[in-house]
C-alpha cells in the first residue's frame, strides 16, 4: 500500500514509465490504484521513431505488472518522508 | 484494475472511460492489435470488436482483420486511446498487402538470421585474436 499511497501524490507530476519491453512513455500521471496500474495523460514516446504505431497515442493505461522504471522529477521525491513511512510499514507488516 | 471506492472516486485506474473506444492495445508479444472496446475486467482481460493485428517491418504496415477478440489481460501491456485528430502512423509509412508483409518479414528475418551469424563470427575472430596478441605479450 506504501507505493500506491507514494503515486498517489504524485497525480498531477510528470513522469517517464519505462516498460520491461523497453518502451519508455513520458506523460501526465492520471492516476494510479492497488495494483500499480498507472493510466498517463498527454503521453509522448521518448524514442519515437522506434515506435512508430505510439504516434497518435495521447493517453494510455499501463498495467503495473509490465513497468520496469517510474521516473521522477527530482523534486518528487521527499526521501524524509519515504523513509518514515517506509519504517512505519515495516513495523507494522 | 480497481472499482473506485468513495476516495479513489477522482482517482480511478479504471478502463470505462476507454471503452466503446478505438483503441491501440500493446501485447507482451510484440504485437499491436486495434480495435473498439466493448468489455473489460478487473485483471485488464479485454473485448475488443473489429479487432486488428498491425504489423509493422520497417515502414512497411499492414492491418490483418480479426474480428471480435476476447484478450486475456497477463498479455495486456498497454492500452492506448487514439487520438482521432491524429495520423495514426507517420506519413513516410506505406501500406501494403498481407501477402507482401509476410513476404517482407520473411525477408528480414532471413536477413536477420544470417546478420546474427556475421556477427557473432566478428566477435569469434576477436576474441581469437585478443588471445594471439596476450600469447605476444606474455614474455
Amino acid at each position: 500500500m506504501l507505493f500506491f499511497s507514494y503515486f498517489k501524490d504524485l497525480v498531477g507530476r510528470e513522469v517517464t514509465v519505462e516498460l520491461k519491453n523497453d518502451l519508455a512513455i513520458r506523460g501526465t500521471l492520471h492516476s494510479v490504484d492497488q495494483y500499480l496500474n498507472i493510466k498517463l495523460e498527454n503521453t509522448r514516446v521518448v524514442d519515437q521513431d522506434k515506435f512508430p504505431h505510439m504516434l497518435s497515442v495521447r493517453n494510455c493505461f499501463i498495467r503495473g505488472s509490465v513497468v520496469r522504471y517510474v521516473q521522477l522529477p527530482p523534486d518528487g521525491v521527499d526521501i524524509d518522508l519515504l523513509h518514515d513511512a517506509t519504517r512505519r510499514e515495516a513495523r507494522g507488516g | 484494475m480497481s472499482w473506485a471506492g468513495p476516495e479513489d472516486f477522482y482517482l480511478s485506474t479504471s478502463l470505462a472511460s476507454y471503452l466503446d473506444r478505438k483503441l491501440l492495445v500493446l501485447l507482451r508479444d510484440g504485437r499491436k492489435l486495434l480495435g473498439i472496446l466493448r468489455s473489460f475486467d478487473q485483471f485488464a482481460n479485454a473485448v475488443l470488436e473489429g479487432a486488428c493485428e498491425r504489423v509493422i517491418v520497417g515502414d512497411l504496415y499492414c492491418d490483418i482483420s480479426l474480428g471480435l477478440y476476447v484478450i486475456r489481460g497477463e498479455n495486456v501491456v498497454l492500452i492506448g486511446e487514439l487520438d482521432l485528430e491524429m495520423e495514426e502512423l507517420p506519413p513516410h509509412m506505406t501500406r501494403v498487402s498481407e501477402a507482401e508483409i509476410k513476404r517482407t518479414f520473411k525477408d528480414i528475418k532471413v536477413y536477420g538470421a544470417e546478420a546474427q551469424k556475421v556477427e557473432r563470427e566478428a566477435t569469434d575472430l576477436k576474441g581469437s585474436m585478443r588471445k594471439r596478441m596476450e600469447f605476444l605479450d606474455m614474455d
